[in-house]
């Protein structure tokens, strides 16, 4: 299953809900290009859905740390929510669950962006 | 395809349709093995990650260029070795992924999960190639066990 985005907005909170894959190629390319093109509409609070995300590869995991060091250089904020357990457990041992703000809910998510 | 009672072999191309198939022929065989749901998923991304490693940084895409993938099962584990026809690796070059100063960048974690979901990787690098064997003991300690044993 290839990577699927789609995108919507919740009270100035740009939520990018994936599906599939997020891995070399196709699906780190759909990732990237998606969160620079909100980034070039000038929203700078955004949301990652990755609730229907089954894998992730180490290209995945680099383009999730590009979307969130991209974000913030643009004096942005970008949080993940809704990890599946394959997707946790990656960013445990990797120890990015320590640089992601990692939501379980989608309200209070969007709430916490300042 | 070359093909034994034990062990099967295949000769790819340097290709991200390689990487997906390599991937693919992983999840197969470590399933028909009997390896248990989370096992599999590890033996997959181990070999997907090695295959990746290959394709890009040992072949560069060279059309000339083969990755060998050989699964190989033994009464007590399954052996996966990758190879590739690059100019070999400098393993003194590979940095730590946990290292603070590393944990924003955007590459670098691939060994790092082999490590971390196989019980044995070895890494050959030599100039005319990479060779990686990645080992899976059969009813032996998921990565998370051995972490708990730690």
């Amino acid at each position: 299953m290839t990577m699927k985005v789609g995108t919507r907005q919740v009270d100035g909170v740009a939520i990018v809900d994936c599906s599939g894959r997020i891995t070399l190629g196709e699906g780190s390319v759909i990732l990237r290009d998606t969160v620079r093109d909100l980034l070039s509409k000038g929203n700078k609070k955004i949301l990652l859905n990755l609730a229907d995300v089954n894998y992730i590869d180490s290209s995945g995991i680099g383009e999730l740390v590009s979307a969130f060091t991209t974000t913030k250089n643009q004096g942005g904020e970008l949080k993940l929510l809704k990890l599946t357990k394959k997707v946790n457990d990656l960013l445990q041992i990797t120890k990015l669950y320590t640089v992601f703000d990692v939501k379980d809910d989608e309200a209070a998510a969007v709430k916490s962006f300042k | 395809m070359a093909m034994t009672e034990q062990r099967v072999s295949y000769t790819l191309d340097s290709t991200l349709d390689t990487v997906d198939s390599a991937e693919e022929k992983a999840t197969r065989i470590a399933t028909d093995l009997g390896f248990g749901d989370d096992e599999v998923m590890q033996i997959s991304m181990a070999v997907r990650e090695g295959a990746v490693n290959a394709v890009l940084h040992g072949n560069e895409y060279a059309s000339d260029k083969k990755v060998t993938l050989a699964f190989e099962r033994t009464d007590k584990e399954l052996v996966i070795t990758i190879r590739d026809q690059g100019k070999g690796m400098d393993l003194s070059k590979i940095p730590n992924p946990l290292a603070p100063e590393n944990l924003l960048k955007t590459s670098g974690r691939g060994i790092f999960l082999m490590r971390s979901f196989m019980d044995v990787v070895e890494i050959r690098p030599s100039k005319t190639g990479t060779e990686l064997k990645l080992i899976k003991h059969v009813h032996g300690p998921t990565a998370g066990d051995k972490e708990a044993s730690q």
